[in-house]
């Protein structure tokens, strides 16, 4: 089933929680809503649910305006991220919750019940944890099963806040690749919230990052990833390195030195914030060198395939930190040395606008 | 219900700052302290409750069986059972309506409601049952009415129900307030979602989460409405066989000197005190339990 939101607007007294999102979920499509805390991914979530109201705008289920449906009759999944399962029911009724509750005419008989809750603990690889309560499960096994009880009542979406959010890092990572390939299997219509970037651009097939109520860009984890549209963007999905600098010709002056730029629909004299990822980076050794920005080593962190090295800028620059990241064997190479002065070369630099600088 | 937990977890606590060195005291201190809590203890717990029984007992068997089965007793039992069995339902109704209205919804006036509900706690019983007769009494904003309706309520069983479940209203609502907004809102959003409608959600989820301390509350809701004293004897008027209930039938029989018949119906609201007692303290050893569960799910 589709979902569409439609220029949906919540206020939470002077606090702006969703500013006019639109946005469009086509079927069988897992959708992260990516942002961090306060962003409104979890406000939107819950509002496609209808367990929070939208002060204006439209939610529509498969085309129809779902805004004044109660959340019983609209049939989605939710995943909660402390996982909501009912304390004093074994992991058997919680999951048989939701048949149960069906009015008399639609409920399943006891036996159906019984096969359809075994099926899907089947289904999360739980089977065998029928009989327990939830305060025996571990905090993984908790959310698989709190997932069997929100697919019994076969949901036309599923909806998950935060579900791997309060796992610990191992279990996370194993439930993340364990939900991609349910849902592979499924084929259910999926969004999930999460402010872990490497969580969204692992499992999902789109990504839509979401800063202070609004909708900052949305795209494949692939797109977001290699050609981010904002600002935030670029400093949200993974480490990063920015320049701040004023555009002159075909370059980027930051402080002394210039950074080589293609051309651009930059005004001459722009204030503009360069952006290049810590693998974007090469280091120039050569003390003649004029090119890249002047930093001195810092730290060099070389116990893996790849090396961090970690610089503090010098000459206009200063105060500011630098993350490069280059082969182990082009660290020998070059015999980078604490307390070295470089130069850094950018191999591919991303120019936006300084925000409030233009105007 | 709080105490409670803090006192079953403190254990192993207490035990372990006990054994350590640096931070246990000297025995002089310790046995000090313990001797002034225990002569406290003794001389204005024990020693009463003691006394009730002794003195109960003083002229035989007999004597005391005799103070029971009295009519005026024996209606004095039957009033404070019914104004108990009145109140208690009554009680149950408001407070979990009032804790369920604080704690899942938001609306103005909220903290208002909270302390108003704490009214009868923070006021005299004797001004609470002056307020009924001011307010039912003959001379009362009601009472002209009243009278030519032919409605009795002060000076009649209604006016010592009606104090009874004035002085006893915060008792559920007080203890389930805390309770439900710590529990927060995530399994009945849960249920809902899943089809639930609202009573089944109530029935099926809210219920089962609340019902140790729903439990507490009704105990102590009954130990009160059966020993109430100060707001009752002012509505009640002292109609002996009618109006007395048992703590206003002791008052009686001790004012006229009948001591051995005053400390043998005391003694059988001693009783009901014990097995109170007993009761509380079974429900806090439940109500800890699936406390700690609770904790165990959450973390």
């Amino acid at each position: 089933m589709s979902i569409q939101v439609k220029n949906i607007h919540k206020q939470f007294g002077a606090f702006t929680a969703l500013d006019d999102i639109t946005l469009d979920f086509p079927t069988g499509e897992l959708v992260a809503l990516l942002g961090p805390s306060g962003c409104g991914k979890t406000t939107l979530l819950r509002i496609i649910a209808g367990l929070e109201q939208a002060d204006s705008g439209q939610i529509l289920l498969d085309g129809d305006d779902a805004s004044s449906t109660h959340v019983r009759e609209r049939q989605v999944g939710f995943v909660f991220q402390h996982y909501a399962l009912f304390k004093h029911m074994t992991v058997f009724d919680n999951v048989a919750f939701g048949m149960r509750m069906k009015p008399r005419g639609q409920r399943p008989s006891e036996a159906k019940i019984k096969d359809k809750v075994h099926e899907l603990l089947k289904l999360v690889q739980l089977d065998w944890l029928a009989d327990r309560f939830p305060s025996q499960l571990s905090g993984g096994q908790r959310q698989r099963i709190a997932l069997a009880r929100a697919l019994a009542v076969e949901p036309r979406v599923l909806l998950l806040d935060e579900p791997f959010g309060a796992l610990d890092a191992k279990v996370r990572k194993e439930l993340r690749r364990w939900l991609r390939k349910l849902h592979d299997e499924l084929h259910i219509t999926s969004i999930f919230v999460t402010h872990d970037q490497e969580e969204a651009l692992e499992v999902a097939d789109r990504v839509v990052l979401m800063d202070h109520g609004k909708v900052e860009q949305i795209g494949t984890p692939e797109e977001v990833y290699r050609h981010p549209a904002t600002p935030f963007v670029y400093g949200f999905l993974g480490s990063v390195n920015f320049f701040h600098g004023r555009v002159e010709g075909e370059t980027v002056r930051v402080g002394d030195d210039t950074l080589p730029h293609e051309p651009h629909d930059f005004d001459h004299g722009a204030e503009v914030v360069a952006f290049a990822r810590p693998h974007e980076l090469d280091i120039d050794t050569d003390p003649a060198s004029t090119a890249g920005i002047a930093a001195r080593i810092n730290r060099v962190l070389a116990f893996g395939v790849t090396a961090r090295v970690e610089l503090d800028g010098i000459n206009g620059s200063t105060g500011q930190h630098f993350e490069v990241e280059i082969t182990r064997e082009r660290v020998l190479e070059l015999g980078l040395k604490d307390g070295q002065a470089v130069r850094l070369i950018p191999s591919r630099l991303k120019v936006f606008e300084r925000e409030g600088a233009s105007a | 219900m709080a105490g409670a937990t803090t006192m079953h977890l403190g254990g192993n606590h207490a035990a372990r700052f006990e054994n350590k060195a640096a931070t246990s005291e000297t025995p002089l201190v310790k046995w000090t302290i313990l001797a002034i809590a225990l002569t406290f203890f003794t001389v204005f717990l024990l020693m009463p409750l003691i006394a009730v029984f002794v003195e109960a007992f003083r002229k035989g068997w007999e004597t005391y069986v005799t103070a029971l089965v009295d009519p005026d007793a024996l209606s004095a039992i039957k009033l404070t059972l019914l104004a108990a069995a009145v109140s208690v339902p009554l009680n149950l109704v408001f407070g979990v309506a009032a804790a369920w209205a604080i704690a899942k919804f938001e609306f103005r006036g909220k903290q208002f409601l909270i302390t108003l509900i704490d009214l009868p706690f923070s006021v005299s019983p004797v001004i609470a049952g002056l307020v009924f007769v001011l307010i039912f009494g003959a001379q009362g904003w009601f009472g002209s009415w009243l009278i030519d309706n032919d409605i009795k309520i002060i000076f009649a069983v209604p006016g010592i129900v009606l104090a009874t479940v004035f002085v006893t209203f915060p008792f559920i609502a007080r203890e389930l307030i805390p309770l439900m907004q710590a529990q927060g809102k995530e399994e009945e959003e849960a249920a809902v979602v899943l089809g639930a409608k609202g009573w089944q959600v109530f029935w099926y989820v809210t219920l089962p989460n609340i019902k140790w301390g729903l439990m507490y509350g009704v105990i102590l809701t009954n130990a009160r409405a059966m020993g109430e004293f100060g707001a009752v004897s002012v509505v009640s008027g002292h109609i002996r066989g009618q109006t007395n209930t048992l703590p206003l039938h002791v008052e009686i029989l001790y004012n006229e000197y009948m001591f051995s018949a005053a400390f043998a119906v005391a003694s059988l609201l001693a009783l009901l005190a014990l097995v109170t007692l007993v009761i509380k303290n079974w429900v806090e050893h439940q109500a800890a339990r699936s406390y700690r569960d609770t904790q165990e799910s959450a973390s």
